[in-house]
């Protein structure tokens, strides 16, 4: 994004859109700038505030009360019990569990992610005009691919009875897959759902990468190959530094949607019945509002934990953002 | 885009030099292709079978030696797929709900990224942080509240619902991506086009909006996604008959018994058909949006 761009001065920036200086009344500019801003922002800020804004304070009140099922169909009263919902969460061993599984698959995909479409995007800069297309090609393809989709195909691909992937594995013998499961171990199913998201994700950082990488001017390649840098130490010293501040964005971003994945394993739970050891933290807050014994108070605390912990785990990236987006 | 291009055009020549130095000695020019084909073959493939088992027969499906081409193909499974449910209703919906989305969210995401990208304003800061921080909270958990909200002004079971509830989602993502394009158009241009004579307004729409184009429609495929993709609360807030066409896959599933995988394909690859085409329209923008202008040597 707009990252690395120098900062204007400020002088101008107050008149930015606006008329140049000494070309207009002193009263034109001053005043009607001003209000501009607000009214561009105001359809957006208005519609958000309305529904999910509404929405995200409601969710904290909630959280403070015993509000169930009954309450909601009968609309009674709830009431409020401070900390309650907190304490019983926080005391659960399953949500301690959870919330350690949701850290450990966002780090794995995040990592993978973005190694391999740094990766990807790398290659597609040494190879050829052809294989280029092809990789490129293949990217958009995947990325096209609703997540539904790409759940659904991917367990037909590990289908346990009539799945390519078991059949491949036993004709190449690795091991005898016939009839082999993927989903009724906790790893395994994990690993399948990590496979779909990265899968999915890959594209995105690749492409964005190697938009980025396009960019950098190639003179600098060749000051570091008269300097004597090998290709390693141009990846470093050059293109690193450079695709920082697209790096800083892709992994925020990936982190933000692999800590809130939700849709590919509840769906391979579905089909491999097994829930509590591969829960991720959307989906144990799902089981609290909507399980067996529903109540949506204590639903609403893990969702709110949940987003507290997202926050301060990209706090740092967070805060570079605006600093970057603030020189705007 | 004008960064797209070295600044100095070097020689055909020594430009091509330059590109062999970098690619290096055959060999590894050799391994590298290799790993290309390796990984646009993984991407490819569950593609590719998705589409191979939509057209096999069904015996030929449940296989224990899986089959890589359809032959012989049939169509019965996409025949089954459009008579499935409510497929063209659903569809319609589908189309509704994305268009609507789609236009709602880039006319909203352009005005207040221009406001962000373009103005120094108090409470400019705290736009930007809310932006970021509202896509934290997860969508799955805001269902019931929405709910809720929707019930009150009587838009449940109909179509507005959903509108505005992926307009809600998608616009702190798109606000945000827009603004880079929108910071990316020097503003000189702007202000020569002021000083000759257009007005603010004139300015903002003739000048800023056909430079910003490119960007509004790599970003729109975020809306398109959400729109087209989202399941949940498609599933909640509308009914069998008006829901979008998720709500349609998802009963492939729940069908019980031996699971039609190739009913399931056939209804994916529909479903996924669309998204492929509006990709490989806008395909060139797609990934330029999120780096313009953030590398500079």
């Amino acid at each position: 994004m707009s990252a690395v761009e120098t900062k204007p001065p400020r002088a101008t920036s107050r008149r930015r859109f606006g008329v140049p200086a000494g070309a207009a009344p002193r009263a034109r500019r001053s005043v009607v700038p001003r209000r501009i801003p607000y009214l561009l922002l105001a359809p957006a800020v208005l519609v958000m505030a309305a529904t999910i804004g509404y929405a995200i304070v409601n969710l904290i009140l909630i959280s403070f009360q015993h509000f169930r099922a009954r309450e909601l169909i009968l609309g009674l009263p709830t009431s409020w019990v401070g900390f309650d919902n907190y304490r019983y969460i926080l005391g659960q061993q399953e949500f301690r569990d959870t919330l350690i599984r949701t850290l450990a698959f966002t780090a794995v995909n995040v990592v993978a992610t973005i190694a391999l479409g740094l990766g990807i995007a790398l290659l597609m800069r040494q190879v050829g005009r052809a294989l280029r297309v092809l990789l490129a090609t293949s990217m958009v393809l995947a990325w096209a691919i609703p997540v539904v989709t790409a759940t659904q195909v991917f367990q037909w691909l590990f289908d346990r009875d009539f799945g390519v992937v078991n059949w491949v594995l036993t004709q190449l013998h690795i091991g005898n897959f016939q009839q082999h499961s993927w989903l009724s171990n906790p790893v395994s199913l994990l690993g399948i759902a990590t496979l779909i998201v990265v899968w999915a994700a890959v594209p995105f950082v690749a492409l964005t990468l190697y938009a980025g990488l396009t960019q950098i001017p190639e003179d600098l390649y060749e000051a570091a190959r008269v300097d004597g840098a090998n290709a390693f130490s141009q990846l470093r010293s050059v293109t690193l530094p450079l695709l920082a501040p697209i790096l800083l964005i892709l992994a925020l971003l990936s982190t933000i949607w692999d800590f809130r994945v939700f849709t590919q394993v509840f769906v391979l739970q579905k089909s491999g019945g097994i829930s509590s050891d591969t829960n991720l933290i959307g989906i144990w807050a799902y089981h609290q509002s909507f399980g067996g014994s529903p109540n949506y108070g204590r639903g609403a605390a893990t969702s709110v934990v949940g987003a507290g912990i997202l926050l301060i785990v990209t706090a740092f990236a967070v805060r570079r953002m605006v600093r970057m987006g603030g020189e705007r | 885009m004008s960064v797209l291009a070295p600044t100095v055009r070097a020689p055909r020549t020594a430009a091509r030099r330059r590109r062999e130095l970098r690619r290096g000695s055959p060999r590894r020019r050799a391994v590298f292709a290799a790993i290309a084909l390796v990984v646009a073959f993984l991407w490819l493939f569950p593609v590719y079978w998705m589409i191979n088992t939509a057209f096999k027969p069904s015996g030929d499906i449940q296989s224990l030696t899986p089959g890589f081409l359809p032959l012989p193909a049939t169509l019965d499974h996409f025949r089954d797929a459009f008579g499935k449910n409510h497929f063209w209703d659903n569809a319609r919906s589908s189309l509704i709900v994305t268009f609507s989305v789609v236009t709602l969210s880039m006319a909203l995401a352009f005005f207040a990224a221009t406001a962000v990208a373009r103005f120094r304003f108090t409470g400019r800061k705290a736009v930007i942080v809310l932006l970021l921080v509202v896509q934290m909270v997860p969508f799955e958990a805001l269902l019931i509240l929405m709910f809720i909200e929707f019930n009150r002004a009587g838009l449940v079971y109909r179509l507005p619902s959903v509108i505005i509830a992926y307009l809600v989602f998608v616009l702190p993502f798109t606000i945000w991506t827009l603004r880079g394009f929108v910071a990316a158009v020097p503003v000189d241009i702007e202000e020569s086009a002021l000083v000759d004579g257009c007005s603010r307004a004139g300015a903002f729409m003739k000048v800023l909006f056909p430079l910003i184009a490119p960007g509004l429609v790599a970003t729109s495929i975020f809306a398109f996604i959400q729109a087209w993709n989202e399941y949940i609360y498609a599933n909640v807030l509308l009914t069998n008959e008006n829901a979008t066409l998720p709500v349609w896959l998802a009963s492939f599933v729940s069908a019980g018994g031996q699971i039609d995988w190739g009913g399931i394909m056939a209804g994916s690859t529909l479903f996924a058909l669309p998204v492929v085409v509006f990709f490989l329209l806008i395909q060139r923008r797609l990934s330029a949006g999120m780096t313009a202008g953030a590398v500079k040597g």
